[in-house]
């Protein structure tokens, strides 16, 4: 008995470490919004091969990709911490671990300061541009964004979009050593695509947003002027992705793909302008979301 | 009717192969034959991706009639176009003007019975292009014997367009659970057929 008790002392420290770590990472995890976080590194990565760098490393590719990472996750996780009062308030966001009490508000705040301090940190010392600009990104979307303008404006989603340009434009002038029009380009694409998608999202949980005080595009301008505001900045998005296609010298095959998958969004947008529904805003944020990565994917294959 | 994931995966290889037909399937073809065919494919790319997102529930809309003559009409035009020269002015005219009857006959409620001739009659040309042109090519030999795939691709289009057709105008050849349960594997047949039909024919 002696024994046994003794031999559970010494193996459960370590179980219950592994058990906690699991438990911690389980919580941790969804705190970067996983999905969002891998698109917008997607950007990053189609920026860096858009410039068809003449000496391929893999250094810097696992360099630009782990920093990128760390440093949107950072940003996404600040940004839950901030906004872990209104989260509780809303129906979509209420069960998020920071909203829920699952983790407290100090190691959320930890988490997201370590994450962004070790993906600014190992940005800059890859380059300083790219350091400069993936800090101005996180900057534009942790304090313009979140902390001062969120609350007060609708227009500050203008200031989220351009923290999530700045991954593709960060890759781009990492690749190139500069930044050049076809990097700006495609950072405008990336600006204008965000509206298709932030703007659907808050028609669709206008409710949501209502409740805890968050101005939004539907609450300030109504639906129609909302509508209107996500077929033009879609026309924009497709026009700016199509232009530096063109840019980085895409062959006509993949511009046309390009045009076809350009032709779905505006359709989709031109409908939920004229015929809108539930399930076509719906569609049109599932759509923007496929039609971001292809074209990412696109301008990765053109190269290779 | 909800979506297995075996109906998504067989629509995401869809989109793939139709993706790739607009990429890199259509090098050295002329000005109109790859307007055509972009056409046609592109319609089989955002369809796939629409129904991958949004289910079966978006062959409900009223529209999918009009979009669903736009494939056999595009792909029979660039068949036409590249292979049958004497025809190609003829062939055009009646690809708009079939599109044009197809859209106004579906917009403008008809008790009487030409909205389903008018897409009977523009499915059966256009289908019955895509189906005998490419399998008359290659057994002259004009064509590699594997253009014909292009010609079976053509026939499955057109059984899938008239099943639709049919459902929509409210006179289903079969049951609109039967018809779902095919439409995946019936995209992603024909779509293959095609692009295999052009690359190796």
């Amino acid at each position: 008995m002696t024994a046994l008790a003794t031999q559970s002392k010494t193996v459960n420290p370590s179980t219950s470490l592994r058990a906690s770590l699991k438990y911690k990472t389980k919580l941790y995890w969804p705190l970067t919004k996983p999905l969002q976080s891998g698109l917008l590194l997607a950007t990053g990565l189609a920026g860096y091969m858009s410039a068809r760098c003449p000496i391929f490393s893999m250094g810097t590719l696992l360099g630009l990709a782990g920093s990128l990472f760390l440093a949107i996750a950072g940003s996404t996780v600040l940004n839950m911490w901030w906004d872990r009062d209104i989260d509780a308030k809303m129906g979509r966001t209420k069960k998020r671990p920071t909203s829920s009490g699952q983790v407290t508000e100090r190691e959320v705040l930890r988490l997201g300061l370590i994450l962004s301090i070790l993906g600014v940190g190992w940005a800059v010392a890859i380059g300083a541009s790219f350091g400069l600009i993936v800090f101005a990104g996180l900057f534009f979307d942790v304090v313009i964004y979140s902390m001062w303008l969120k609350r007060r404006t609708c227009w500050g989603i203008v200031w989220g979009g351009i923290s999530g340009a700045m991954p593709i434009l960060a890759g781009r002038a990492l690749g190139l050593g500069s930044i050049d029009w076809i990097g700006l380009t495609l950072a405008l694409g990336v600006l204008f695509w965000i509206p298709t998608h932030t703007l659907t999202f808050s028609m669709k949980f206008e409710k949501d947003y209502a409740d805890a005080c968050v101005p939004t595009f539907p609450s300030t301008y109504g639906l129609g002027v909302t509508r209107a505001t996500i077929a033009i900045s879609s026309v924009l998005a497709a026009l700016m992705m199509v232009i530096a296609g063109y840019g980085i010298g895409m062959t006509w095959g993949f511009l046309r793909l390009l045009g076809v998958l350009s032709a779905g969004l505006l359709m989709l947008a031109v409908t939920v302008t004229f015929n809108p529904s539930e399930r076509v805003n719906f569609s049109l944020f599932k759509y923007a979301s496929i039609y971001m990565l292809a074209a990412m994917i696109l301008v990765v294959l053109e190269v290779i | 009717m909800k979506l297995t994931s075996s109906d998504r995966i067989l629509l995401l290889f869809t989109a793939l192969l139709a993706s790739y037909q607009v990429a890199v399937g259509m090098d050295g073809f002329s000005a109109l034959p790859i307007i055509a065919y972009t056409t046609g494919f592109g319609v089989l790319l955002i369809a796939a991706l629409l129904i991958f997102i949004l289910g079966f529930d978006v062959l409900d809309s009223p529209i999918v009639v009009i979009v669903s003559t736009v494939i056999p009409l595009t792909l029979s035009l660039g068949l036409v176009w590249q292979h049958f020269a004497s025809f190609r002015i003829s062939y055009l005219v009646f690809a708009i003007t079939s599109f044009l009857a197809v859209a106004l006959t579906r917009s403008i409620p008809m008790q009487n019975k030409l909205p389903v001739i008018t897409i009977a009659v523009t499915h059966g040309i256009a289908g019955m292009t895509i189906f005998l042109l490419p399998i008359i090519l290659s057994i002259q030999g004009l064509t590699k014997p594997l253009f014909s795939l292009v010609g079976a691709g053509g026939a499955l289009i057109g059984i899938g367009g008239l099943l639709l057709s049919f459902l929509k105008t409210g006179r289903p050849i079969l049951s609109r659970n039967t018809i779902m349960r095919l439409f995946p594997s019936l995209l992603l047949v024909t779509t293959a057929l095609f692009v295999a039909g052009f690359k190796y024919g």
